[in-house]
């Protein structure tokens, strides 16, 4: 007991220490940005027709002069209060900004991390199982095809064929234009999440498929699955007894890492598909200064991506009886 | 014992890969070829040769486990009738077992008891392995840990367990003693002996001559993939009785024999010596050396040299 408590308050001072390094480095590439948070947001025609005092005004509402450290310093107490802050684009705040399009976001990400990984297990099993067949050679083919193709592309290609020629999925949005909220479906929601989702589980797939694949080839040609087939076991017994439970901890734990990379390759999908999610908010914060809610997501974002880590870390402890059994975590 | 059935026979063995050398050149390396063994009823034989002479590959082809760019030349007879593919398919594990070298052969992530039951639950099953682990004294609890958690003295009979769950009546055991202290090679070799006692026939494959020769029936000496000697264990006792001369080294490399050595190395694969692969090292080569060397019967031993009286 006390062994987990210790573990659990190592993991709770590292997470902090995550968190702050984010944000400081975070602020620090915004405050070095060249983009000027009035031009940006004003536009530089309307900045030329107003008077020095308006000027002032909006320079202390974006708080350009105030010294960085400064600035910095008061947004973290803020936080640590629970305050994270208004947005300075959105007016509105950070917390539920965050909130809104978290919620569009979430279930997409979560839907298409779980297609990827399920699906990329599944081809990865069965393409190391069968390892040099034709399936198998379909299967490395794809990935690695799929492995160097840019997600930004991907996502291009299937907005074409789909919302512009098949015209079977709307082209972007999270809801139909011109709808009141009140009568949006659930069903409305899910046809436009579709292309992002697909687009990010295809591109997610072949990491998780090439992984999987190599450590199932690794396992078939362990000593143990050798002693396996001397014993007479067949093929699917010696999947059923020895690969499964062989390659699904590292593939679990590969999977859980790789939350990163679903939420990093949302911001460009999102963008593509217009899809009001985390990742939008992201780069609109970025590029318009809105500090607060840039480093309100970054927080949010490298928070839920060490969730994922730390739940591959105890999945291993709970699954693998090395380490259950074997000591400590 | 010389009435007794022959349970295995295997004439002229080869095993050969397939190797990609160069880009597309391929290669074929012979790694074991003209492999003689004969292993009867109750009988106890050790194949013996040092490291890296393709020993475990024989087990390998028996069990036909091979690695897919493996190829497996000769003839191999089980009770008489030729052991293809698909009987050793339908006998491995029943009628002719391996028993490893150690837990590293094991599943890491299974527990005992369902990995030597073969993930099977049923009652028949569970009451067998109970019967077995009583037999070796090993405690019900033992089938609920994992490999990692066998004690040392635990291990090699865990190991044997699991050959007992079938009917054995070849046993393969591949190394079964590396490293292990004189007292457990003692006790382990027992339960070899015990198996063969009851009827099975046993194949030992060891580098350990001096072990081979406390617990074997007989020994075929293996040399470069190939066996150069089946004797009777008692041929051991003196050099002179001995037919091949890297027999003769093996026997005078041994401690108490004065713990002398030939210079020299075995050949590797693709530096085989035409003929006999054991020339290169030997003071009787002759001119007909390189030629083909019959496996000759030879005072009810069989040996592989021309020269051998």
């Amino acid at each position: 007991m006390r062994e987990h408590l210790l573990f659990m308050g190592k993991q709770a001072v590292r997470m902090v220490l995550l968190l702050a390094c984010v944000s400081i480095a975070a602020f620090f590439l915004v405050s070095v940005s060249p983009v000027d948070p009035l031009q940006a947001n004003v536009g530089q025609a309307a900045l030329g027709s107003m008077s020095q005092e308006q000027i002032d005004k909006l320079n202390a509402y974006w708080g350009v002069g105030t010294p960085p450290a400064e600035r910095f310093v008061s947004w973290a107490f803020d936080f640590f209060r629970g305050d994270m802050g208004i947005s300075l684009l959105y007016r509105q705040e950070v917390s539920k900004v965050i909130g809104a399009k978290l919620s569009n976001s979430l279930w997409m990400l979560a839907l298409a991390w779980l297609i990827s990984g399920t699906a990329g297990f599944f081809l990865g099993v069965l393409s190391g199982m069968k390892r040099g067949s034709a399936l198998d050679k379909a299967v490395k083919g794809y990935s690695l095809l799929i492995a160097s193709t840019p997600a930004f592309w991907l996502a291009l290609v299937l907005l074409m064929v789909f919302a512009v020629w098949l015209k079977v999925l709307p082209i972007g949005l999270s809801v139909p234009i011109g709808v009141e909220a009140k009568s949006v479906g659930l069903l409305d929601r899910v046809r436009h999440a579709v292309l992002p989702a697909l687009t990010l589980s295809i591109t997610g797939i072949s990491n998780i498929t090439l992984h999987t694949r190599e450590k199932m080839i690794d396992i078939m040609e362990s000593d143990y699955v050798q002693f396996a087939r001397a014993r007479g076991e067949s093929s699917w017994s010696i999947f059923k007894n020895h690969g499964f439970r062989n390659v699904i901890l590292p593939a679990v734990t590969l999977q859980f890492g790789s939350i990163s990379e679903i939420f990093g390759g949302s911001v460009l999908v999102e963008q593509i598909f217009s899809y009001p999610g985390l990742g939008q908010a992201a780069v609109t914060a970025g590029i318009g200064s809105d500090v607060p809610l840039l480093l309100g997501i970054t927080v949010i974002s490298a928070a839920i991506v060490f969730g994922g880590n730390l739940t591959a870390n105890l999945l291993y402890g709970m699954i693998d009886p090395r380490i259950r059994r074997g000591g400590r975590i | 014992m010389k009435e007794k059935q022959v349970i295995l026979e295997i004439q002229g063995m080869s095993v050969s890969f397939d190797q990609y050398a160069h880009g597309f050149s391929k290669t074929t390396l012979e790694v074991i070829r003209d492999l003689d063994v004969k292993v009867h009823e109750g009988e106890m034989v050790a194949v013996v040769g040092s490291s890296g002479s393709g020993k475990s590959l024989l087990a390998h082809g028996i069990l036909g486990i091979l690695p897919y760019n493996a190829a497996l030349g000769g003839k191999m007879l089980y009770q008489g009738e030729e052991l293809t593919q698909e009987r050793k398919e339908r006998l491995r594990g029943n009628e002719i077992v391996l028993v490893p070298q150690s837990v590293a052969f094991l599943d890491p992530l299974m527990k005992i008891g369902p990995q030597i039951r073969k993930g099977k639950k049923d009652p028949a099953s569970r009451a067998r392995l109970d019967r077995i682990f009583e037999g070796y004294h090993l405690k019900k609890e033992v089938q609920d840990l994992y490999p990692f958690e066998l004690s040392g003295g635990m291990n090699r009979r865990v190991l044997v367990s699991t050959a007992m769950m079938g009917e054995p009546k070849l046993v393969i055991a591949d190394e079964p003693t590396p490293g292990l202290h004189i007292k457990m090679v003692r006790r382990v070799m027992e339960h070899f002996r015990e198996l063969a006692d009851r009827g099975a026939g046993v194949l030992l494959i060891t580098h350990d001559l001096e072990q081979a020769l406390a617990v074997a029936d007989r020994v075929a000496v293996f040399y470069a993939g190939t066996t150069v000697e089946d004797a009777p264990v008692s041929d051991f006792r003196q050099e002179e009785t001995l037919r091949h001369p890297y027999s003769k080294a093996l026997w005078q490399a041994m401690p108490q024999n004065g713990f002398r050595f030939i210079p020299g190395t075995q050949p590797y694969v693709k530096e085989m010596p035409e003929g006999c692969p054991f020339a290169p090292r030997c003071t009787q080569c002759t001119e007909q050396c390189r030629g083909e060397i019959p496996f000759r019967e030879l005072r009810g031993g069989r040996v592989r040299c021309l020269h051998a009286v």
